[in-house]
């Protein structure tokens, strides 16, 4: 089979990639194993939101000179970096996903600690402060769901007094949610939201929040609302005559499933072929060029492809793989970014900067992998699995993915 | 253990995000608890295992789903099939047993479909049998697949220059011979000759119905027979989607019997078309006539394969095809599981919101591989369900396809 260009990964990066590509009249082909860290995600998008000297950021345009000559950001390059943060709230909005916050300045969010943390633009799910030092507000009603483990309103609350904030913890028992707690194991944020999307249940849940509100100015809820429709978060926040704040949960994510299913949708739309819980096992090379690939699934069926996009994600979404000997990138066999001693891969002391999250493959300024030392002529590499950044410090993640996903449908569009 | 790749979860819950089980029966611990949570607990001892784990419907949909490779479905199976003291009952051994059922109710089929569709007998299997009595059977046909081709095909199938070899399957013999015939129509319109294996029943619904021991033997039949065909050159090709998935997969993975010489000759027809069309090794004409609305429903065991784009392309291929591809969703019906009274009401909130999407777009027919799909689709909405390889049937011209291909 021929495509314009096989995209390998199906998380955040790709799906920002191909969905452009393919509505520039591409024809694309994806193949994800499994699915992403869109499920991992807070629902709230970071560009840069930390120096290295843990200082935060206010505007991460301003920062970018200031990054190692490998960063992601210096290979999209500053004009670019400062035309693509303008065009993401109405990409995302064209898929579906409507995104909050100024893109050229940091706002600031409510962490599951009960702290606040820079945070770029948005989903609706969050709401984004002007500054660090804003009172969340003076007291919080915090409402759980009875039964439910993922949403830790201790910690929360923690967090919250530790900054003046008053709280009182509240949980909520609704008859509908007991039948998921005769499976404690499945008391999960997913399982709760399907309960939730039906507009009886949660207009009861929510009127239960309402009985319990004495004079609290902000109202603290989980994460679980708007599984597959998030104008449910709008309607909630206008029912209760407080604030509402909704925090983080354990995984998988609400909002993450939500984004990743409008993305997927939007690609399948533009006429995008999606192959979920595949993976590509070979590949024939011509010189610096990927001629085809081979997936488990397909077997013997070939995928040629002028261009390919490599997002599989880093050493968390297998897309590189560390031995004792060494660290390599399985799908190509590509060029990567990792010190030869073994000893310099890690920092002992657990909560310093980690020297292997810098990890990737390494690419030329364009984005092209290199491989034995020479550049592929059409092999893009975007996402965390490019090296040159710490996206765990810096709060770059979806940055990183969305800028270079950008960057490399250019490239490929020419 | 390792093949199931239980340690590489990572606890993320992805599965259970995709898990159509847990969304409507809290008797379902789900699928990381059913899996690889439970597993550690079951190797320190057996004490562990949960009966539960037969509300799994083996959709593998976790699987498809799971970032880490981890077997999910296939670690429950296997450890219902290891710790499991769930005996079939006669119920359940007259659903599973699919093949012996055609041929004892095959003479006698009129009276069998009338009894099974009448009244009287959905409450009698209701009340004796724990046969949902809202459940439609499928009607056994007086004529099956195979005495049709042995009559009116076999002899001319030598003549065609390329030879393949058709495992049918249960329901193409006793339930929908129609399937078969189209399958024939066009192998040989194609330039195939067709030739029947000494198949049984792949056997699925046994190891749904913790029938160990006669699926094994189903399996070791079939391999055998395959690897046969394969050594005399003939690939294995299948209209089914569930038979295929596994004979390939659970055969290995579940049954533990080794189909390594054959598995990667067992395809479904239409990738098997669609590999001869992309490779410009033969040529499809279609009927410049035909017109139709169509909506393809993935079933969750082409989900499994990642075949579905094989038949979405064949199907756009065909001029006069005004195809919408269904949003992935399992139907409910997951082969015996649905037809088990303690399952019914579960099985018919699954597929909900594929019968709501199947009527909104209210197309002329739904096109599915899965010939359960199609009998949950059929009873469940207003729409008839065909199989690809029927619809492929109509919209070719068969005798310029037949000249093109010379």
């Amino acid at each position: 089979m021929k495509y314009d260009v096989v995209l390998i990964g199906g998380g955040l990066s790709s799906l920002v990639c191909g969905i452009s590509l393919q509505r520039t009249g591409k024809r694309c082909l994806m193949v994800s194993g499994g699915q992403n860290a869109l499920h991992f995600s807070s629902g709230a998008f970071g560009l840069l939101g930390f120096r290295p000297d843990g200082s935060a950021v206010e505007r991460p345009l301003e920062e970018l000179d200031k990054l190692p000559a490998n960063h992601p950001y210096r290979k999209v390059g500053a004009a670019k970096m400062h035309e693509y943060v303008n065009r993401v709230k109405p990409f995302f909005a064209s898929c579906g996903v409507m995104l909050d916050g100024d893109p050229e300045r940091n706002s600031w969010r409510l962490t599951p600690t009960g702290t606040v943390r820079p945070s770029w633009l948005a989903m609706s799910d969050v709401t984004l402060y002007e500054d660090s030092v804003v009172s969340i507000g003076r007291k919080a009603l915090i409402a759980n769901i009875a039964g439910y483990l993922d949403f830790n309103t201790a910690f929360l609350a923690e967090g919250l007094e530790k900054a003046g904030v008053t709280c009182r913890l509240e949980a909520v028992a609704l008859p509908e949610f007991e039948r998921l707690r005769t499976s404690a194991s499945e008391m999960r944020s997913v399982n709760i939201a399907r309960v939730m999307d039906h507009d009886q249940v949660w207009k009861k849940f929510v009127e239960q929040v309402c009985v319990l509100l004495r004079d609290e100015d902000v109202v603290v809820l989980p994460e679980v609302f708007g599984l597959h429709d998030e104008h449910i978060l709008e309607q909630i926040r206008e029912s209760i005559p407080a604030r509402v704040v909704f925090v983080g949960t354990m995984a998988p994510s609400v909002p993450g499933i939500r984004c990743q299913s409008a993305l997927k949708t939007a690609f399948e739309q533009a006429g995008g072929e999606f192959l979920m819980g595949d993976e590509v096992i070979s590949s024939e090379m011509d010189g610096e060029r990927v001629l085809s690939v081979r997936t488990a699934n397909l077997g013997d069926t070939v995928l040629e492809a002028d261009h390919f996009v490599l997002a599989t994600g880093g050493f968390f979404g297998r897309g590189l793989q560390a031995t004792a000997e060494a660290v390599s990138e399985p799908v190509f066999g590509l060029d990567v970014d990792a010190p030869e001693e073994r000893t310099q891969w890690y920092n002992p002391d657990f909560f310093a900067p980690q020297p292997y999250t810098r990890f990737g493959v390494h690419t030329s300024e364009n984005l092209r992998a290199m491989k034995a030392g020479k550049e592929m002529e059409n092999v893009y590499v975007i996402g965390s699995e490019l090296g040159g950044a710490d996206a765990l410090c810096e709060g770059s993640g979806a940055g990183i993915a969305v800028m270079t996903g950008f960057k490399a449908a250019e490239m490929i569009n020419g | 253990m390792n093949d199931h790749k239980f340690e590489q979860c990572i606890k993320c819950t992805i599965c259970t995000a995709y898990c159509p089980v847990v969304a409507v029966n809290p008797l379902y611990p789900g699928p990381k608890q059913a899996g690889p949570d439970g597993e550690r607990f079951r190797i320190k001892n057996k004490f562990f295992f949960d009966e539960n784990l037969k509300y799994c419907m083996n959709c593998k949909r976790c699987e498809v789903a799971c970032p880490s490779g981890v077997n999910i479905a296939d670690i429950i199976h296997s450890a219902r099939m290891r710790y499991g003291h769930q005996k079939p009952n006669l119920r359940d051994m007259i659903l599973a047993s699919t093949d012996l059922m055609g041929v004892m109710a095959r003479p006698v089929a009129p009276v069998v479909n009338a009894v099974a569709g009448s009244k009287a007998g959905k409450w009698a299997m209701d009340t004796f049998l724990g046969v949902d009595q809202h459940r439609t059977f499928p009607k056994y046909q007086f004529k099956g697949f195979v005495g049709w081709f042995k009559r009116e095909m076999e002899a001319s199938q030598a003549s065609y220059p390329r030879q393949i070899a058709f495992f049918h399957g249960c329901s193409t013999e006793f339930q929908h011979p129609e399937v078969g015939k189209a399958f024939v129509q066009v192998m040989n319109a194609l330039g195939f000759g067709v030739q029947l294996l000494d198949e049984e029943c792949c056997g699925v619904a046994m190891i749904s119905n913790a029938m160990w021991k006669q699926a094994k033997q189903h399996a070791r039949h079939n391999i055998s027979a395959f690897e046969a065909a394969v050594a005399a050159g003939l690939p294995v090709v299948t209209t089914g989607s569930t038979c295929t998935f596994t004979m390939r997969d659970e055969y290995p993975h579940i049954l533990g019997v080794d189909n390594a010489k054959v598995r990667s000759s067992i395809v479904l027809v239409e990738k098997f078309i669609h590999d001869l069309v992309d490779q410009g090794k033969v040529k499809l004409v279609f009927r410049k006539d035909y017109k139709a609305r169509m909506a393809y429903h993935i079933p969750c065991h082409m989900e499994k394969l990642g075949w579905s784009i094989f038949t979405k392309n064949l199907l756009q291929m065909i001029p006069g095809a005004d195809l919408t591809v269904l949003g992935s969703g399992c139907c409910g019906i997951a082969g015996t599981y649905g037809f088990k009274k303690e399952n019914y009401a579960y099985s018919q909130a699954i597929g909900q919101p594929v019968f709501d999407e199947i009527a909104r777009v209210n197309p002329d027919f739904v096109v599915s591989e899965c010939d359960t799909c199609k009998w949950q689709i059929e009873m469940s909405t207003d729409y008839p369900v065909r199989n690809p390889i029927m619809v492929l049937a109509e919209a070719l011209d068969l005798e310029a396809t037949s000249a093109a291909n010379r």
